[in-house]
């Protein structure tokens, strides 16, 4: 943490960045913090309570924080990766931000949890990212992961559900949403200018909480998420309403690896598989 | 056709084909000059490309009451654009595994390659998925989803047809 405080008043006295983007703590558990004085530089933390993903800072729908000047922003090994798709899709220039990788043993489900985390969020189970990679910076001790349990288990579990009973676990969880849009507002990868579901001429979406309008917004999320989904697990966290959202999302990540051999990865130079193709690609499925 | 609220008349499927321009719409083009007898219950879409289709354009087509959903286009290697239907085979491939997994039948959505030539291809294409859709009944589970209020849309009649 001392490491991470004197790197961020490091850069902001020598003027290389104009705010850093962290944790601090808040009146309810951690929250963002936007530093921009070199002496408050001490109120940045991290432990497991930073589950908040601040690659979000970044996506061009928040033209605010741009207009504060070049960031530092602190990212988990899992965060570099919402930077790296940002990059990957000309939203951000990689040379207009500067990234302060931190080690990460795991975060808890929530931001006001306990610092050391007695059990890890589901997202963090299988991490391949403690240690971040393509950062201009890396602090903290070297991270081992706890024990946790993923997605994966109950994927399979609703998986082994025959399709009726599928169709209507999703149709009743659904129902919770009030398309409130929270999932979509928090999320470092939707920066359309134009959501598709805000289109009303064709109106593809309906905009409405209603169960038929909420199955195709659900879908067309997950749909827009592949091969793109970072895996923060930040809109899971966001929705009011309790939608495992991350299950739709690990289902496509799981698709997208198992067909086309591809991870979310915080290498920028990795192309993002909707966006290409093999000649060979499995088409089992077509008759 | 018969409408689908009348539960004396037998049930008629009916499906939706989103197709691409330049192979599988000119493929049903020749299945009818060639006089291939085949299902009636297929509207064909006709888009320039696979790439073209979008997922939402599925789920439209079963919110507006479609039992079945066809998409198809040109083989691989074949697309007039080059690479349109390999783009299209990623978006599906995935689609198809999702949309599966909230509980969609598979039977519902059928994906192809049909070219100008296989005029034969198409019909079978369509009398399959024609088949498969009578089989599983109306797909009212999506946009009735807790709308009791919903009533199938009425065939519209043409005049003089």
């Amino acid at each position: 943490m001392q490491a991470l405080r004197e790197l961020a008043r490091d850069l902001l006295a020598k003027g290389e960045v104009a705010v850093v983007i962290g944790w601090e703590e808040g009146p309810r558990g951690v929250r963002p913090a936007f530093v921009t004085r070199p002496e408050d530089a001490d109120r940045l933390v991290f432990d497991a309570r930073c589950v908040q993903n601040l690659a979000t800072y970044l996506n061009p729908r928040r033209p605010h924080v741009a207009a504060m000047g070049k960031p530092a922003v602190c990212v988990k090994g899992c965060d570099a990766r919402a930077v790296a798709g940002l990059v990957r899709e000309s939203q951000v220039k990689r040379e207009d931000v500067v990234l302060i990788g931190v080690r990460c043993s795991g975060v808890g489900p929530e931001a006001n949890g306990p610092a050391v985390a007695r059990d890890i969020a589901p997202r963090c189970a299988a991490c391949d990212a403690t240690e971040p990679a393509h950062t201009d910076h890396v602090v903290g001790e070297p991270a081992t992961l706890p024990a946790g349990h993923g997605y994966d288990e109950r994927l399979a579990e609703l998986e082994s559900l025959p399709a009726e009973k599928r169709w209507a676990y999703w149709q009743e969880t659904f129902a919770r949403c009030t398309r409130c849009n929270a999932c979509r507002q928090v999320c470092p990868m939707c920066f359309c200018e134009q959501c598709v579901q805000d289109k009303t001429r064709p109106q593809w979406v309906e905009s409405s909480p209603h169960p038929r309008g909420n199955l195709a917004w659900h879908l067309t999320r997950a749909m827009h998420q592949a091969g793109r989904c970072s895996g923060c697990a930040e809109c899971e966290r966001a929705c009011p309403a309790g939608i495992p959202l991350m299950l739709l999302n690990r289902k496509v990540a799981r698709t997208v690896e198992q067909r086309f051999g591809y991870r979310a990865s915080a290498d920028p130079a990795v192309p993002c598989p909707i966006g290409a193709f093999r000649m060979d690609d499995r088409q089992e499925f077509i008759r | 056709m018969d409408t689908k609220g009348d539960s004396k008349a037998p049930f008629e499927p009916r499906l939706t084909a989103f197709v691409c321009n330049w192979c599988t719409y000119t493929g049903a083009d020749l299945a009818g000059t060639s006089r291939l007898q085949m299902a009636s219950n297929v509207r064909i879409i006709r888009l320039p490309c696979t790439g073209r289709i979008d997922p939402l354009f599925i789920l439209k087509a079963f919110e507006r009451g479609a039992d079945g959903v066809i998409v198809s286009g040109c083989h691989p290697a074949d697309c007039h654009y080059t690479s349109g239907n390999y783009h299209a085979r990623r978006r599906f491939a995935i689609f198809n595994e999702l949309s599966e997994f909230v509980g969609m039948d598979p039977g519902r959505l059928t994906f192809s390659w049909v070219s100008a030539s296989e005029g034969a291809k198409w019909r079978d294409v369509v009398n399959e998925a024609t088949e498969k859709a009578r089989a599983l009944g109306p797909f009212h589970a999506y946009p009735t989803a807790q709308d009791p209020a919903f009533e199938p849309e009425e065939e519209v009649a043409h005049a003089g047809a």
